[in-house]
């Protein structure tokens, strides 16, 4: 699997991003700098973690106004596959590739713990290889998480299986609707999540629970 | 010339820094405060153009960036 890791000032999950790829993939993982206008070629593009443009304006409304942004959409709508985590997920909302917002977290504390995440949906690449229903640690580290839509947007994301993962017993740390962990684009694609998966990976970290989640996309991307 | 762009939590929106404030105020002795709504004000200025151009360009910039559609609201006064 060859993947791109989009790169913004204020990203500070590229690292993390980077090696947590690189390592599963066993590939080189390409970077692309914000200001660019085309992509390398690659299977998976990601949106990193992190506070680009300090959270000025609204958490990911600048950087999804960049310049690579047209390519990546492009691309999405080629059917190429893009994850956005944390601060990658509040891009692909601003950016109109996943519906909703991310609001400040409800307790309004900045939140980094560990919760349990429970997986919901499978049928996207990205989680096709995990276990439906397995509840798994993973640590989040966010202000603004607190997944917000409409009543009718919400039911649609319900009813069509595109909430990928939800918090799960009782840990739900930003007071998201439906306890809404990750969702999916309409056709699969595009996956945005709030947790960290890249930062549980090696048993340097305490576990590798985070792991799952890459070896699904790879697996569903060599298929 | 010059405008300013009022962005206001949508109806329905939860508003968890606004509630914080309201409880702060409460805390401060304001009796009968029954609700507040934080938002943001743009004051932007611009180079001359005719009113109803100047607000369909801020129309466009409130779409496209000023204000997230799914959960604000905004509003445009040429001051």
């Amino acid at each position: 699997m060859k993947s791109a890791v989009i790169l913004f000032p204020g990203s500070n999950r590229d690292c993390d991003m980077i090696k947590a790829l690189a390592q599963i993939s066993g590939q080189p993982v390409a970077t692309v700098w914000h200001a660019e206008t085309e992509l390398p070629d690659a299977d998976l593009y990601v949106l990193p973690g992190g506070f680009s443009y300090g959270d000025y304006l609204r958490s990911g409304a600048i950087a999804a106004r960049s310049h690579i942004m047209p390519a990546l959409k492009a691309a999405a709508d080629q059917g190429r596959h893009v994850l956005g985590v944390c601060n990658g997920f509040q891009m692909l909302t601003e950016a109109g590739l996943l519906p909703g917002a991310l609001m400040r977290n409800a307790s309004l504390h900045f939140v980094c713990k560990e919760i349990m995440l429970e997986t919901i949906s499978t049928n996207s690449a990205f989680t096709s290889h995990m276990e439906k229903g397995k509840v798994w640690r993973c640590p989040v580290a966010h202000h603004d998480g607190n997944y917000f839509t409409d009543a009718e947007t919400l039911k649609e994301l319900e009813s069509e299986g595109r909430v990928a993962f939800r918090y799960a017993d009782g840990t739900n740390p930003n007071g998201s609707l439906n306890d809404i962990a990750g969702i999916t684009s309409a056709k699969g694609n595009v996956l945005g999540m709030m947790p960290h998966p890249e930062n549980l990976f090696e048993d340097l970290h305490g576990g590798l629970e985070g792991r799952a989640l890459f070896e699904s996309v790879m697996q569903s991307l060599a298929a | 010339m010059k405008a300013r762009v009022t962005v206001t939590l949508k109806n329905g929106v939860l508003d968890p820094q606004g509630k914080a404030i309201e409880g702060s105020l409460g805390s401060l002795g304001f009796e009968g405060v029954e609700g507040i709504r934080q938002g943001k004000v743009f004051d932007l200025e611009l180079a001359d153009r005719t009113d109803t151009q100047a607000k369909a360009d801020i129309q466009a910039m409130c779409e496209q960036l000023l204000a997230n559609t799914v959960i604000e609201n905004y509003s445009i006064e040429l001051i």
